[in-house]
């Protein structure tokens, strides 16, 4: 514990505080304004979320060094700092798609969960104590379970949201269980607390690799790869369209936050067991993500197998561990954000104009609305990672990491995949390109907000594809404070 | 600034000036955008020029160096590094040469979306260009990946009736070779600690113990670009299907790339492997101009022709380039020359054929001459180049390479060589069934006996060919001063 006088620990989390009274807010005016504008309460959020991003630049960037707040339970360092910016950028973009999935009725409860599940992401990445972590997962996941099903009156939907839940329910059980083992054996709840209790000296290995393991489980459900994948396909397939996207995003990098944390600072002793296991995962979530979605006809449920995949070669940067396996996963995850948004956002407009996000739908999408096919083929190449889009500097630095590393298998299984998930990428870009337009469909129509979502991620797109210096720096910064014990 | 202005860098990049132009025009004006694309591909190709009136001839060294930091990752450094030498002058000099040129034959050609397709040209252009003028592996990898998606584009939507299938095809082919080369120039770069490639020739044997795999990484890649036998069936749908322009450069410049590779990587970074291999690598040569000769006698479709002709002209170079010795390497880098201007021409010729009947099967044509004797003698002249007749260019790449293979050091050089020359009789016996099929014979149809002539556009396209064409072959010394020193110096790296 760093001992620090309470107003500069406000300051620091004051992004976060200020996400709570934003939640507050909208839920407050949407019960007593009833006479307000259609987006108003659209605007506010975005607004907001914008003004807790530039509260942290003013007040909450990080120190030189790991700085800890609340007692030890919350860590600022670039890792928590850079996520916090990916969490509020990825839920404005959200916010943005979602404009017309709200039904009036519920808009204000629509915002105020999604701004709530923003507020857990951000003390998942800064969590430095167990308990704390456990709190910041279900803050996160519960609002999540509610927004999956918030089409309730669509079976489909309805059916997502139970899915989602009695998985997330289950694999937290496990994750959890975990948890109780490390508190029983260290007695304690922070991190670094318990990672001296795990040293190989003072525990088997055997039964760190156990809790491993166990606590394993949560975060491979959370970032949906292997073998807990199962709920994805349904759920981003029954989920409002925003809301798959913001799963398989934000929810997926908060995950990944966690995750490499806790890798670094809980079970550092223990570097095989982390590539093996890690390893293992990356492998099947690649195999098993791309080969599945080589069969869908629907795009969402083809996209929740490509967000399986994409799961895997994040893993391989997660596996390696090396400094630049971990700004890897970090500058993968960044660009994934853009670039996945993109695309759901797409399948948001094409949906909504046509009633369907059957891969049929987007035939001859290009002679529709050029634009939109323009967006969506730039988020699928940089999907497949071809230069000069995003995705490809992504890929590039995890299989660098698993080469440099020497695990030059790992990348030989990695790149092929890349192979395979291109094949389904292109389909989808032939079907938008090459195939005929259906008959009777017109040119869509495309609202401002949807405009404005997609060019900012059209334009993260080419940007993280083309300038990857202060990108890749402020990555490789995070990775190193995280190595830094 | 001072470095947006130097010469490699601006003739890389211009391309994407006139793609900047392009957006701001109105996507129906096809004549503006037909213009601006002809303009800046005429000012890519004076560029061109400057670099190489630049160009010191009798230097092996890289020249006109531009080397930035770009990014370090893991303590390694990525540079932003181009320079030329006599391997990459003539390459960039062709491509900057032919993209004028197929972007004229589409002026009536292509009517729908021109805008899109002059876009996807121009970017093309700087893909090529930049991968022929790289010195950093990732740079260089990044170009090489990129010129993907146009091509992609280029065959996918102005492309034939199995356009769709050939695009994939095409994408996913050299995709799947691509990515073990990337992992392969990965463990070199972490190996070496350095990504530049006149640093990891000088450090190259640090990774000396894993040549052989390194090798056939890269060699895969450069192999399905070729196409070396048997990885070629992409490029027969890949022509077949692509718009004539896209075939004139995808057999003008793409294909080069593999063979540029080749010289460019291989040689130098692996070398006992490329000796250790050489052997085998100059036999699938020899197959492989066997092969795509005696297919493509076969064809009745005349694009296939002159796409498996390609397959066994290509042959000669990949036989060229592992007879390791400097005839044979100098005429291997003549005869890509060589190889984008008479099949460029040909591709040309079968496209000009197209547009009057509509249709590329041989049996639909006959007595063309009659109809258009103009017509025919380019597209004689430009066979009979394509088949080595001397006099013509055709015939001094092929000499060279042949005359270095049967000198060469290689196990059997005298019967590989002796194999290969059975590919130019071969050679003879296909282009000479094509022109005889097209354009002798009584004209029985009445759309051939209508046909048009030689327009004035079409033969001002072909024009500077044919000037290349006779150049080469009556005067070729120019071209063989600018390669030599650096044929020396790079055979000066092997063991």
């Amino acid at each position: 514990m760093t001992g620090s006088f309470p107003a500069a620990m406000l300051l620091k989390s004051l992004p976060e505080i200020s996400l709570v009274i934003l939640a507050g807010l909208v839920l407050l005016l949407s019960l007593v304004w009833k006479k307000r504008p259609p987006q108003a309460l659209t605007w506010i959020t975005i607004a907001g979320l914008m003004l807790c991003l530039l509260l942290a630049l003013l007040f909450a960037l990080p120190v030189k060094g790991p700085y800890l707040i609340w007692g030890g339970l919350l860590k600022i360092d670039v890792l928590s700092f850079l996520f916090r910016m990916i969490f509020l950028t990825g839920a404005a973009l959200t916010v943005l798609i979602s404009v017309e999935r709200q039904p009036s009725q519920g808009q204000g409860e629509y915002l105020a969960l999604l701004i709530t599940s923003v507020f857990g992401m951000c003390l998942m990445a800064a969590s430095a104590d167990i308990l704390m972590l456990y709190l910041a997962i279900e803050i996160t996941a519960m609002p999540l379970f509610i927004l999956a099903a918030f089409q309730f009156r669509q079976k489909k939907s309805a059916e997502a949201g139970l899915k989602y839940f009695l998985y997330g329910a289950m694999t937290s059980t496990v994750m959890v269980f975990g948890f109780s083992l490390l508190f029983g054996i260290s007695g304690q709840t922070g991190y670094s607390a318990i990672a001296a209790a795990l040293e190989p000296d003072r525990l088997p290995v055997s039964l760190t690799a156990g809790i491993f393991m166990l606590v394993l489980v949560g975060f491979l459900f959370k970032v949906s790869a292997a073998p807990f994948h199962f709920w994805a396909p349904d759920v981003y397939e029954g989920a409002p369209t925003p809301i798959a996207g913001f799963l398989s995003t934000a929810s997926k990098a908060a995950g990944f936050a966690a995750l490499l944390r806790i890798l670094q600072e809980v079970f550092r002793a223990s570097p095989e067991l982390r590539f093996g296991l890690l390893a293992a995962a990356a492998v099947a979530s690649m195999l098993i993500g791309n080969f599945l979605a080589l069969r869908q006809k629907n795009l969402k449920r083809l996209l929740a197998y490509s967000s399986i995949a994409q799961a895997g070669y994040i893993l391989v940067g997660a596996a390696v561990g090396t400094p630049l396996g971990a700004s890897g996963a970090i500058y993968y995850l960044i660009a994934y954000l853009v670039t996945n948004l993109a695309a759901f956002g797409a399948v948001a407009v094409v949906s909504s104009n046509t009633g369907s996000d059957q891969i049929a739908a987007f035939s001859g999408l290009n002679r529709r609305n050029a634009a939109l096919a323009l967006v969506l083929g730039a988020a699928l190449l940089s999907l497949g990672g071809v230069p000069v889009f995003a995705g490809f500097f992504g890929k590039f630095l995890v299989f660098a990491s698993a080469v440099q590393a020497g695990a030059v298998w790992l990348a030989v299984i990695g790149v092929l995949n890349a192979v395979v998930g291109l094949y389904y990428y292109l389909n989808l870009l032939k079907v938008m390109y090459l195939d005929p337009v259906p008959e009777g469909s017109g040119p869509l129509t495309v609202v401002f907000p949807w405009k404005a979502a997609l060019l900012v991620c059209a334009a993260g797109i080419l940007v993280l594809g083309f300038i990857y210096r202060p990108w890749y720096h402020w990555a490789d910064l995070a990775a190193q404070m995280l190595l830094l014990h | 600034m001072q470095t947006l202005l130097h010469p490699l860098v601006l003739t890389t990049f211009f391309p994407l000036v006139g793609v900047a132009a392009l957006l701001l025009v109105r996507p129906g004006s096809a004549r503006a955008s037909r213009w601006i694309a002809l303009l800046t591909a005429l000012i890519t190709f004076g560029l061109s020029l400057w670099v190489l009136a630049a160009f010191q001839r009798g230097s092996a060294d890289l020249q006109m160096a531009v080397n930035l930091p770009w990014l370090t990752i893991a303590g390694v450094e990525i540079r932003f590094f181009m320079a030329v030498d006599g391997l990459s002058i003539l390459m960039v000099l062709l491509t900057a040469f032919l993209v004028p040129l197929a972007v004229l034959s589409t002026w009536t050609a292509v009517q729908e979306k021109v805008r899109g397709f002059m876009i996807a040209f121009l970017l093309l252009e700087t893909g090529m260009l930049g991968v022929f003028l790289a010195q950093d592996l990732v740079l260089f990898y990044v170009f090489w990946e990129f010129t993907l998606i146009p091509m992609y584009f280029l065959i996918g939507i102005w492309g034939g009736e199995r356009r769709v299938y050939a695009a994939v095809k095409f994408f996913l082919y050299t995709m799947a070779g691509s990515v073990l080369m990337l992992l392969a120039l990965l463990f070199i770069g972490w190996q070496a600690g350095t990504f530049s490639l006149p640093e990891l020739v000088a450090a190259r044997g640090i990774f000396a113990g894993a040549q052989i795999w390194l090798f056939l990484a890269f060699g895969l890649a450069f192999a399905i670009k070729v196409p070396m036998w048997p990885l070629h069936s992409w490029l027969p749908d890949a022509h077949v299907e692509a718009p004539t322009a896209g075939s004139v450069i995808l057999a003008g410049v793409l294909l080069k790339m593999g063979a540029y590779g080749f010289l460019r990587f291989n040689l130098p970074l692996f070398p006992q492997a490329t000796k250790l291999l050489a052997p085998w690598m100059a036999a699938i040569g020899v197959v492989g101009i066997l092969y795509g000769a005696l297919v493509a006698y076969r064809q009745k479709d005349m694009k296939k022709l002159v796409a498996y002709s390609s397959v066994s002209h290509l042959g000669f170079v990949v036989l060229g380039i592992f007879a390791l010795n400097q005839e044979s390497v100098a005429g291997s880098i003549l005869q890509m020359v060589n190889h984008g201007l008479s099949t460029g021409a040909l591709f040309l010729i079968v496209g000009y054929l197209y547009e009057r009947l509509h249709t590329r099967q041989m049996s639909a044509f006959g007595g063309v001459w009659k109809a258009a004797p103009l017509l025919g003698s380019v597209s004689l002249v430009v066979a009979l180049s394509s088949m080595g007749l001397p006099g013509l260019n055709g015939f001094i790449g092929e000499f060279t390479i042949l005359a270095g293979a049967f000198n060469s050091a290689l196990p059997a050089a005298r019967w590989l060589a002796g194999a290969a020359t059975i590919g130019v009789i071969l050679a003879a016996v296909y282009l000479l069934h094509w022109f005889e099929k097209i354009f002798l014979g009584p004209a029985l149809k009445d759309e051939v006996k209508d046909m048009k002539d030689l327009h004035w556009r079409e033969g001002f396209i072909i024009a500077p060919m044919l000037v290349l064409i006779f150049w080469i072959g009556l005067y070729p010394q120019p071209f063989f001063d600018l390669i030599n020193p650096t044929v020396s110096r790079l055979l000066g790296l092997l063991p």
